[in-house]
């Protein structure tokens, strides 16, 4: 009875069928390429990511375009476009796993602690999800990010303080609907305790819920780091990241607009990745999505 | 209805009680000191203390807090700690602007995303179908400020048809107002396209069908008042989420609105602004979600206020 609720909750043909789908392929191999060249950027950058390149430069001090010795061309200071771009990955796929780790963490804490209680405990974490809901979340994280000493550690709590609110609602949404089910009810007059109660019933009914927000929360997070680093305020240079790239070479962007568009596209793609394969999860995973398209 | 109003209305001021104390607390306990802004780097201690005993902030929290209240309840947001002008004038002195771009890429959101969703819709399963929704993937994934810069590259840079940045005309507004407009449009097609698509599964439709009318006549006479409703819903949400994300493509505009004026404010420690500018943006995301929860009856006569 026990294992029946907790294996349905994730088939195990769900990884067959997600790979059967085109677009969420093109998501995972984008990913896996983005993961690569952030892990073996030590190896695969053909020069160090802050070497100030004497050659780097053009005799009129402008940077280089890309082709010839410097793939993607050089930025103001003379340093190579594409390790600083290998090395740009790292800092978002770090923000990205760990920002938003933290934020599902909280949200679905929260979530199921106040789907699950009820009573005042629920109602003043609901509440204060709602308040969460009411802030301006880029302009509270512009604000904070801006106040604080920017670091890569910073930015990622920043992040994770603005983005669980979403995910809270989502699992005490389902963690209430779950808790009255008729099996939580016969667990509960087996004397089955709360703790089991919630973490062998209710959680492994969750877990398609969390992937799901999960992936496509780590997009929400490398767009918002992206754009705190835009500003200016979010990883501070000389660690690369792919926002810092364009906030450091935005003002040269109309002789130089590879400095800006290559990482935007970089941006791009990955957030994109990471919601196809996330809104292909939600797919396969959740039962009641299938077949709508 | 009345009561439900009400309720809600007590439920917003309170909200917006707890937004601004958390931001004031925030500012309070962060370690971003006003007074060194305003007094400048070469200040003896003895200014330094005595700007921050004018502004009152040698007083503890509780008793700040209560000030700002206090005030906040005639009507009154400060003045900043920079241009000595009242928040409230700075505020409404920005808003036009910032209206003005909001009702033009709400414009823009609408008229590029019901478009998609329609043509996606009446084409399901279709090439044009799934190009038309991997094009609203790549819109919600992307970030402002690079559409901002590639639209402001192309258009702006090397077509030279709109200024580079700056308010006053008309052609100032597009660029700004097309970003948004581009950006927003994916998350309204991919909602217009599934609720068209329920409604053209509806029996009125089929028997529309059955008297013999145009599918043009059944698209826009039937079909669409009908699908339309719950993007209506969505405006009130997403005027939320513009107020909260207008600060990058305001500032990579030089658009003079209030997403501009938090950005100096932020980054000059000016509290009473950022204050002012959160609470505005809170106020507009409470009575955004109000406005579309309001609606949601019409949508669904099933939901019920209460």
């Amino acid at each position: 009875m026990a294992d029946l609720s907790a294996g349905e909750a994730a088939p195990s043909g769900a990884l067959a069928r997600l790979l059967r789908r085109k677009m969420a392929l093109f998501g995972l191999a984008i990913i896996a390429l983005v993961v690569a060249g952030a892990v073996f950027a030590p190896w695969i950058a053909p020069f160090a990511p802050n070497d100030q390149m004497f050659d780097g430069l053009t005799l009129e001090g402008a940077p280089m375009p890309p082709g010839g010795k410097f793939l993607m061309g050089t930025d103001l200071l003379g340093r190579d476009l594409f390790s600083r771009l290998l090395y740009g990955a790292q800092t978002s796929l770090v923000i990205g796993v760990v920002a938003n780790g933290l934020a599902l963490v909280i949200g679905t804490l929260v979530g199921i602690t106040a789907g699950f209680f009820r009573g005042w405990i629920g109602g003043i974490l609901m509440r204060f999800t709602d308040l969460m809901m009411a802030f301006p979340a880029l302009l509270l994280a512009i604000c904070l990010a801006a106040i604080f000493q920017p670091s890569l550690w910073i930015v990622a709590l920043v992040i994770a303080l603005v983005n669980w609110v979403q995910t809270a609602r989502v699992i005490y949404t389902e963690t209430s609907s779950l808790a009255t089910r008729d099996f939580i009810a016969a667990e509960r007059t087996l004397g089955a305790s709360t703790s089991r109660i919630l973490f062998r019933h209710i959680l492994p009914h969750l877990l398609p819920t969390i992937i799901v927000w999960g992936t496509l929360g780590i997009s929400t997070t490398v767009l918002l780091e992206a754009t705190l680093s835009f500003l200016g305020i979010g990883v501070q240079p000389p660690t690369a990241s792919w926002g810092n790239i364009i906030f450091e070479n935005q003002t040269y962007f109309q002789t130089a607009p590879w400095l800006v568009f290559i990482p935007g596209a970089a941006i791009i793609l990955l957030a994109l990745a990471f919601n196809l394969v996330g809104d292909a999860l939600r797919d396969v995973l959740d039962p009641t999505q299938r077949g709508r398209d | 209805m009345a009561a439900y109003l009400i309720r809600r209305l007590v439920q917003a001021v309170l909200i917006l009680l707890g937004v601004s104390f958390i931001t004031f607390f925030l500012l309070y306990v962060l370690p971003a000191d006003p007074v060194r802004q305003i007094a400048g780097r070469s200040a003896t201690a003895q200014t330094v203390e005595n700007i921050r005993e004018q502004l009152g902030l040698d007083r503890p929290f509780v008793v700040q807090y209560a000030r700002y209240l206090g005030a906040l309840v005639q009507g009154d947001m400060g003045r900043s700690y920079l241009q000595k002008t009242e928040v409230a004038e700075l505020i409404l002195s920005r808003l036009p602007a910032t209206l003005l771009l909001m009702v033009a890429a709400i414009f823009c959101e609408l008229v590029l995303g019901l478009t998609m969703g329609i043509v996606a819709a009446l084409w399901r399963g279709r090439a044009v179908d799934q190009t038309l929704m991997i094009t609203s993937f790549v819109t919600v994934s992307a970030p402002q400020f690079v559409v901002s810069l590639l639209l402001l590259y192309v258009f702006a840079v090397k077509l030279g048809w709109f200024p580079i940045g700056g308010y006053g005309t008309f052609a100032h507004l597009v660029l700004p107002a097309v970003t948004l407009g581009i950006l927003g449009s994916g998350w309204y097609s991919r909602m217009m396209r599934s609720s068209m698509i329920d409604v053209l599964r509806a029996d009125y439709i089929r028997t529309a069908r059955a008297k013999g009318l145009t599918r043009v006549r059944i698209v826009l006479r039937h079909a669409l008042p009908n699908a339309i409703l719950p993007i209506i819903a969505m405006i009130g949400i997403d005027i939320g989420v513009f107020m909260g994300g207008i600060v990058v493509v305001e500032s990579v505009f030089g658009w003079p609105g209030i997403g501009q004026l938090a950005w100096q404010a932020i980054q000059r420690v000016d509290i009473p602004i950022i204050m002012g500018v959160t609470l505005v943006s809170a106020c507009a995301i409470v009575l955004g979600n109000l406005l579309a929860d309001l609606i949601a009856p019409f949508i669904d006569p099933r939901i019920r206020l209460r």
